[in-house]
């Protein structure tokens, strides 16, 4: 029991990383841009999100900076493709690769000192619950924030009139601009948003889960993201369904490992990927009808004047 | 067109991310041109952060004598024989390529320029022009095995391992051992990243094992992220590659420490007096390849045994690997140095010794 709840919590903090980034990405992707520096924005949220941490000593600040500078990154972006309307895909590599470039500058100063990691809730009598008061009342505030954050995105989407002209944009762009709403504007919005996430869940990264600082910390997070949303087929629920599965598969096979379940590690490591692929097809079989992706996702728009 | 663009994009973002740093700036023809190729990042405060402080050492060392330059965020295999032939193209005489999968790529380099020499770290194949050098870990991990085994109230070691490769293998094998020699029922719980460098599957790898019952932390990937999850939790751990007591001052018992700068300094000076010749160097404690961190966090009798060992192995009294050594279905394996195993068994160990009660992957 003791290790089933030690693995709920590492599954939790595993994943909610990739929760966060990839619900950025969604509601970018939603509006009809693909941003592919997720990974970018990430590392230099991470980068950001610890000096801030260490200079202030506050956790919270640390968060913040790593927000603002996801979120200066993503206008980069905005600015390319959506004012000079570049192509998305080649920006959004550029974007990360600037992004661990910059990181690593803005990085060296502080690699090698370490902070105290975010603390996590404790309601007396509630977090000592046996089995579900740690997994329920023992969190970062990050967990809980993520969780707020799809479902806040959610109820954006597909309840308030906002959310439907986003979707509008992503959907169909000519249409949205002919019924005068402001596609440029609100895809840079999109795109913002999708930078703050994506800088906050980098920020996660050294301020809760390893507190320190190392160019290249993020790993392929950001690009794991990126595959969620697909994963997800750009559905806030199926997201959280999505990470958490991703997280729970790369924390067990690290148990099974341990365990000495005789299964090459190898592909103990690459079930992730494999379950991604599996659900996909799944997915796409199980429904009637084309693709769920944005009508819209990647093309350029410039409006007629 | 869509296709062609996104690899366009795939190749520039290869090339992108690896970033040259040039350490000495001044440019005359006299001065001899030394290259570098890194791994990882300079500041990962692991594998390459050693290689980068020798690099350093050497420009101490010899002052205006060299002009260094580094490649760092070099990947592994093929992309890497261009970021080599890129250094011989900028007139570098000496080439240290600082990682065991730049092996193939420094020697197809090395054969179409036979004036520039090579020098290749934790590999085996060699030529005229490419030498290569590595250091006697398991000597340290064999110590590291009797510090933990004294340490560990469960018997349960836990041990992050990166890739299972001979080099990995020989430092698992190594450690238990040394445990062995203390406590002959030890187990020990092994993880595979499958990474060098992935702090938070470290972390989660670390948390797994102490989850799982270990507790003393072991690990052969390159980032300080078990020792932290390890000084978290109250536990004891060893660092990797560098000096890591700062990410757990209450929970770092020793680590293994490269230092590369002796060897270095000395090629660098072997190919400035016109003396270098192509070698194989496999230095441990008593030529210092390596040093072990102040032994901390333990009682005064196991630092004493410690510090004992050490002293044995540096003398060349105490062979880790003393025959006999049984796999682990208890056959003994054939005893090709002596009274410890040769060389080149150790080199291309590829079985886990009797004790290990775990399967090695692709086995």
């Amino acid at each position: 029991m003791e290790l089933a709840e030690a693995i709920i919590l590492s599954v939790l903090a595993a994943s909610t990383p990739l929760l966060i980034a990839a619900t950025g990405e969604l509601v970018t992707e939603r509006s009809g841009v693909l941003n592919l520096g997720v990974e970018g924005m990430m590392i230099v949220g991470a980068a950001c999100g610890f000096g801030g941490a260490w200079l202030s000593g506050s956790i919270f600040i640390g968060a913040l900076c790593g927000v603002v500078a996801g979120t200066l990154l993503s206008l980069i972006f905005a600015m390319m493709t959506l004012g000079l309307a570049v192509n998305q895909v080649a920006s959004g590599l550029a974007l990360t690769i600037l992004g661990i470039g910059l990181s690593g500058l803005i990085g060296a100063g502080f690699v090698g000192e370490r902070i105290t990691p975010a603390p996590h809730l404790h309601i007396p009598g509630l977090t000592e619950l046996p089995l579900v008061g740690r997994i329920l009342f023992g969190e970062d505030a990050f967990v809980y924030f993520s969780l707020a954050l799809v479902v806040g995105v959610w109820l954006f989407l597909y309840r308030t009139r906002a959310g439907l002209i986003l979707r509008a944009c992503g959907d169909n762009h000519i249409s949205a601009h002919a019924l005068g709403y402001p596609v440029l504007r609100i895809r840079m919005y999109a795109v913002m948003f999708g930078g703050a996430c994506a800088g906050l869940a980098g920020a996660y990264l050294p301020l809760a889960y390893t507190p320190f600082f190392i160019p290249g910390m993020t790993a392929g997070r950001g690009w794991i993201a990126l595959a969620l949303t697909v994963f997800a087929s750009w559905r806030p629920g199926r997201l959280v369904i999505g990470a958490y599965l991703f997280g729970a598969v790369t924390i067990l096979q690290l148990h099974a490992q341990g365990a000495g379940i005789g299964i090459p590690s190898q592909f103990m490591s690459s079930l992730p990927y494999l379950a991604t692929i599996i659900v996909l097809v799944a997915l796409s079989r199980a429904r009637t009808g084309g693709s769920t992706a944005p009508a819209a996702l990647g093309t350029v728009f410039v409006p007629d004047r | 067109m869509r296709k062609t663009l996104l690899a366009a994009a795939a190749a520039f973002l290869l090339a992108g991310s690896i970033s040259i740093g040039i350490s000495t700036s001044a440019w005359a023809a006299d001065k001899l041109k030394v290259g570098f190729i890194y791994l990882g990042p300079v500041g990962d405060l692991g594998w390459t952060y050693q290689h980068e402080l020798a690099r350093q050492a050497v420009v101490k060392d010899f002052g205006d004598k060299v002009e260094t330059t580094y490649l760092e965020n070099v990947p592994e295999g093929p992309d890497a024989e261009r970021a080599i032939e890129q250094l011989v193209r900028a007139g570098n005489k000496l080439i240290f390529t600082t990682s065991f999968g730049y092996m193939d790529p420094t020697l197809k380099v090395a054969k179409k320029y036979p004036d520039v020499h090579f020098e290749h770290c934790s590999g085996y194949k060699r030529d005229t022009n490419m030498a290569t050098y590595s250091s006697r870990w398991y000597q340290g991990r064999y110590i590291q095995g009797q510090i933990a085994a004294k340490m560990s109230k469960s018997g349960v070691l836990g041990y992050i391992g990166s890739f299972p490769i001979p080099e990995v293998v020989s430092g698992i094998n190594a450690t238990m051992l040394g445990a062995q020699s203390i406590n002959p029922n030890i187990k020990v719980k092994i993880i595979w990243a499958n990474s060098w460098f992935d702090p938070g599957k470290e972390a989660d790898s670390a948390k797994a094992l102490l989850d799982q019952g270990a507790d003393v932390i072991m690990q052969h990937t390159d980032s300080p992220a078990a020792m932290q999850v390890a000084s978290e939790r109250g536990k004891v751990a060893f660092g990797q590659d560098s000096e890591m007591i700062k990410f757990g001052p209450k929970s770092q018992l020793t680590s293994i420490m490269d230092t590369w700068a002796p060897y270095y300094i000395a090629r660098v000076k072997a190919q400035l007096d016109g003396t270098w010749k192509s070698e194989d160097t496999w230095g441990g404690l008593e030529t210092k390849m390596f040093e072990m961190a102040p032994y901390t966090n333990m009682p005064d009798d196991v630092k004493k045994m410690a510090e004992d060992t050490q002293a044995a192995i540096t003398a060349g009294k105490l062979q880790p690997f003393k025959c006999p050594v049984m796999d682990q279905d208890g056959k003994e394996v054939e005893c090709k140095g002596g009274d410890h195993l040769a060389d080149p068994q150790v080199l291309g160990m590829n079985f886990y010794v009797k004790g290990i009660d775990d399967k090695m992957p692709g086995k």
